[in-house]
């Protein structure tokens, strides 16, 4: 539990900026305009990790989600001129909405009726170096996995956009 | 503010309640979006809202190591990363054939 009223207040906050800008993403009429709220919605939740003391995953959200990612899907709004940009539903919108709206109460339920094994933990200090040493010892393998997997995703994006030669 | 018991401290339950909120948006995106790169962006959110959920638990609950929800976090974006590249290079490259991304105008394995 944090009770610090500054990191309350920040995590309030970023928490409505975060919810409110995913929920522009689907209320929004025009694509790239979904694309930006989306980009302000992983800043926001970059902020709510700083909250809760997870300072490198939190530079690695911006680096990656606000940065890369949302860079990535500006691309392919720009790269499919002639597409639909409207950003509508399909007939699927109505179900669709029914079935968020159960698995967010129950997710609500589960949290408030679970007991959690809370912990009175201090935040933790910098998280950089045990997190480096987390990859590096128990989490090796995982981690080579994931540089070749990155690797994998490279080559098969490059192979799946790549124009047809003509001797091919 | 003991007025606002709910309001007055960050609690588990409050970061599990946001990142379910996260989660249904990014449900009903993937469910109702007619464009592909729409659909994408609500799986983004999706992991994004698991992401909170993790961190959340690496900051709140007992464990013996307690770092253990962020490297977890820092793998689930890795792989969202990859996610993302090949779903965006698959939806240009249904462009090229179709000039369309719309999901329900790409119903060539529909029975």
């Amino acid at each position: 539990m944090i009770e610090d009223t500054g990191i309350v207040v920040a995590f309030w906050v970023l928490a409505l900026t975060t919810v409110g800008c995913a929920a522009m993403v689907a209320a929004v009429r025009e694509l790239i305009q979904a694309v930006l709220f989306l980009a302000l919605s992983f800043i926001g939740v970059a902020g709510i990790y700083i909250v809760l003391s997870a300072d490198f995953v939190a530079v690695v959200q911006v680096l990656i989600y606000a940065g890369a990612i949302a860079v990535l899907m500006t691309f392919a709004v720009m790269l499919t001129p002639a597409a639909d940009r409207k950003n509508s539903e399909t007939t699927f919108a109505g179900p669709a909405l029914v079935l968020a709206g159960l698995v967010l109460s129950v997710i609500v339920f589960v949290a408030y009726d679970t007991s959690w094994n809370i912990s009175g933990r201090a935040a933790f200090p910098s998280t950089a170096a045990s997190l480096g040493e987390a990859f590096l010892k128990p989490y090796v393998v995982p981690f080579e996995v994931a540089s070749v997997l990155l690797l994998v995703a490279m080559v098969g994006a490059i192979v799946l956009t790549k124009e047809e030669s003509a001797d091919a | 503010m003991p007025d606002l018991p709910l309001l007055a401290s960050v609690k588990l339950e409050q970061v599990l309640v946001l990142g379910g909120f996260l989660f249904a948006i990014g449900l009903y995106l993937s469910l109702a979006k007619r464009n592909a790169i729409g659909i994408l962006m609500g799986v983004e959110l999706m992991l994004n809202a698991v992401n909170v959920t993790l961190i959340g638990f690496s900051r709140f609950v007992v464990s013996p190591r307690p770092l253990d929800g962020q490297v977890f976090a820092v793998f689930v974006i890795t792989v969202a990363a990859a996610e993302a590249a090949v779903a965006l290079a698959l939806a240009v490259a249904v462009y090229k054939h179709r000039d369309t991304i719309n999901i329900d105008e790409i119903d060539l394995l529909r029975w």
